[in-house]
């Protein structure tokens, strides 16, 4: 487990406090604008940036202790950290900077080999080459197999795709998914995408100008009220988690279910029985008092109306009860006073099956353990 | 900057036969400077000291400090980080400091012939040896083939001190 309770003032005025617990392992993400105090958060952990009060603990070591006056030296705390510039050595080949780390492990076995790296990151054929002549994609991916080697006791990654392209942030993607599901590490994760978060992370700890607002699982932090605003209006929505119950090849559609209903989606690539996390966003849900049966959308769902909020300028946000799922609807306040929407009252949401797309990387599958590793501790229990 | 022929005057008071440290230099170790070799050498690497530390101030004020935190989450004690990180990525600057004192110091004139005067194959450098034909009856074919021994080890020093940086800068990508 990994305890941060950590608070501290900048000399140039930004003060920043967290306070939450990460689970052994899978990917606990730090999200928030730039500015939010996500990096400062890791570069606490780390050892670069020193708290004023609070202490950080790692698996039963304690980082800092304020009170305590404990405060470890950054290599010894074995944490592997990914920076966003990736940060490889100029003077070494690609497979000195992978060794470095390695040789230089203070960890008491050698757990993460170094075969085994270069395969799930797929840079065995950059071994001999320099970090100048490689791609931005493959100089963050040595970089993940560089903090990897170290054998760390956590992994901190920095917004490690922030500085890519689209194209090479869905080149590197899979390797963090694979890297989540291979490694019984845990995982800190800083980003301000919401794709990047909802498709990699189990644990979310929402930042906002220096304070933490919101901290638990994924689905329940992302669907918050108080983290809309990081969100944002357009990336806005809801997750539902859900099983894959059943394909129809001849219009290529799936079936998912959640818990109180199911979805018509386009094919999803899984097999019946598989888990996956699905995303609805806002303003592609639409409310009807009556059922509408003569319409092209394909899920109509009966839900009841748990709040209402009105915002500024147009929108008005419903949130909906779906029979044990929530959604949230995103609509004009216009149309919240024509069909005279409250609290209570029962509406059928519509969701357009293509909405929810698999090609999206809001649709994405939730992990399979591998065998060999234990399974996951489920992000319930690892809240406090 | 301090005129060279200041600074051949204070290396004599302090490190002259009866200077304040010379005359245990003599007495104690048996090391003389004065019209020697030794003392010729002295008084380049005096002359040179600031370019050097420049040189090498600068380089160490250009190497990446993002690095040297990397290299310490990857568990690089301080000294292992200045030792595997710092050092060969000042390696460029240290260089062209060395190529610039070399080059200073088979320029040097003033604070040699003030310290250890000109003594021909002891403390004569090349620009010594220019003056001294120059004053010297038919010397004139001396000073010329001097002149060009240095023009060509002037260019020959500059030639060299880019190529090496090129080369690093290529290694490194920069």
């Amino acid at each position: 487990m990994i305890e941060i309770d950590i608070a501290l003032t900048r000399p140039d005025g930004f003060s920043l406090q967290a306070n939450f617990v990460a689970p052994d392992a899978g990917v606990t993400a730090l999200f928030g604008r730039s500015g939010a105090g996500k990096t400062t958060i890791i570069q606490a952990v780390a050892g670069v940036v020193r708290p004023d009060r609070g202490r950080i603990i790692v698996d039963g070591e304690t980082y800092f202790d304020a009170a305590r006056g404990i405060d470890l030296k950054i290599e010894e705390r074995r944490v592997g950290y990914v920076f966003q510039d990736a940060r490889l050595f100029p003077h070494m080949s690609v497979e000195r900077n992978l060794r470095y780390g390695e040789s230089r492990s203070r960890a008491p076995e050698k757990r993460i080999g170094f075969a085994s790296v270069v395969d799930l990151l797929g840079i065995s054929h950059l071994l001999a080459r320099r970090p100048h002549t490689l791609s931005g994609g493959e100089r963050q991916r040595v970089a993940i197999g560089r903090a990897l080697l170290s054998q760390p006791r956590l992994l901190l990654m920095d917004e490690p795709l922030a500085a890519l392209d689209e194209a090479r942030k869905q080149e590197i993607l899979p390797y963090l998914e694979r890297l989540r599901d291979e490694m019984a590490l845990p995982i800190f994760y800083v980003s301000h995408s919401v794709d990047e978060v909802l498709r990699l992370s189990d644990i979310v700890v929402a930042l906002r100008d220096g304070r933490q607002v919101a901290y638990g699982s994924v689905t329940e932090v992302m669907a918050r009220p108080e983290v809309l605003p990081i969100i944002g209006r357009f990336d806005a929505g809801s997750l539902l988690d859900c099983v894959v119950e059943r394909h129809d090849e001849v219009y290529a559609l799936s079936t998912i279910a959640f818990a109180g209903g199911h979805l018509r989606v386009p094919r999803v690539d899984l097999a019946v029985g598989a888990r996956l996390r699905a995303r609805v966003r806002s303003r592609d849900v639409a409310l009807a008092l009556a059922r509408p049966d003569d319409t092209s959308v394909s899920n109509l769902l009966p839900a009841t109306i748990t709040d209402v909020r009105l915002q500024e300028g147009p929108y008005a946000e419903i949130a909906l009860d779906l029979g044990g799922s929530a959604l949230s609807a995103m609509i004009t306040r216009e149309s919240v006073e024509r069909l005279g929407l409250a609290h209570g009252m029962t509406v059928w949401a519509m969701i357009k099956g293509v909405a929810v797309d698999s090609r999206s990387p809001d649709f994405s599958a939730a992990r399979k353990p591998s065998p060999q590793l234990a399974p996951l501790p489920g992000p319930e229990k690892a809240l406090p | 900057m301090l005129p060279k022929v200041v600074v051949g005057y204070l290396l004599l008071l302090t490190l002259g036969a009866r200077g304040s440290i010379g005359q245990y230099l003599d007495a104690w170790f048996g090391i003389k400077l004065i019209f020697t070799t030794a003392g010729a050498t002295v008084a380049a690497a005096v002359v040179s000291f600031p370019l050097t530390v420049n040189a090498i101030r600068l380089s160490l004020e250009a190497v990446d400090q993002g690095l040297e935190t990397a290299a310490r989450t990857l568990g690089a004690s301080r000294l292992d980080v200045f030792l595997s990180i710092t050092l060969p990525l000042m390696l460029p600057g240290i260089l062209s400091g060395a190529l610039m004192a070399i080059a200073s110091a088979l320029g040097e004139f003033g604070a040699t012939i003030t310290f250890v005067s000109n003594v021909e194959g002891q403390t004569r450098t090349i620009p010594l040896a220019i003056y001294s034909a120059t004053h010297m009856p038919d010397g004139d074919a001396m000073a010329a083939r001097l002149v060009v021994v240095s023009v060509v080890l002037a260019l020959a020093s500059l030639l060299l001190a880019s190529l090496v940086d090129r080369r690093i800068r290529a290694m490194m990508g920069r």
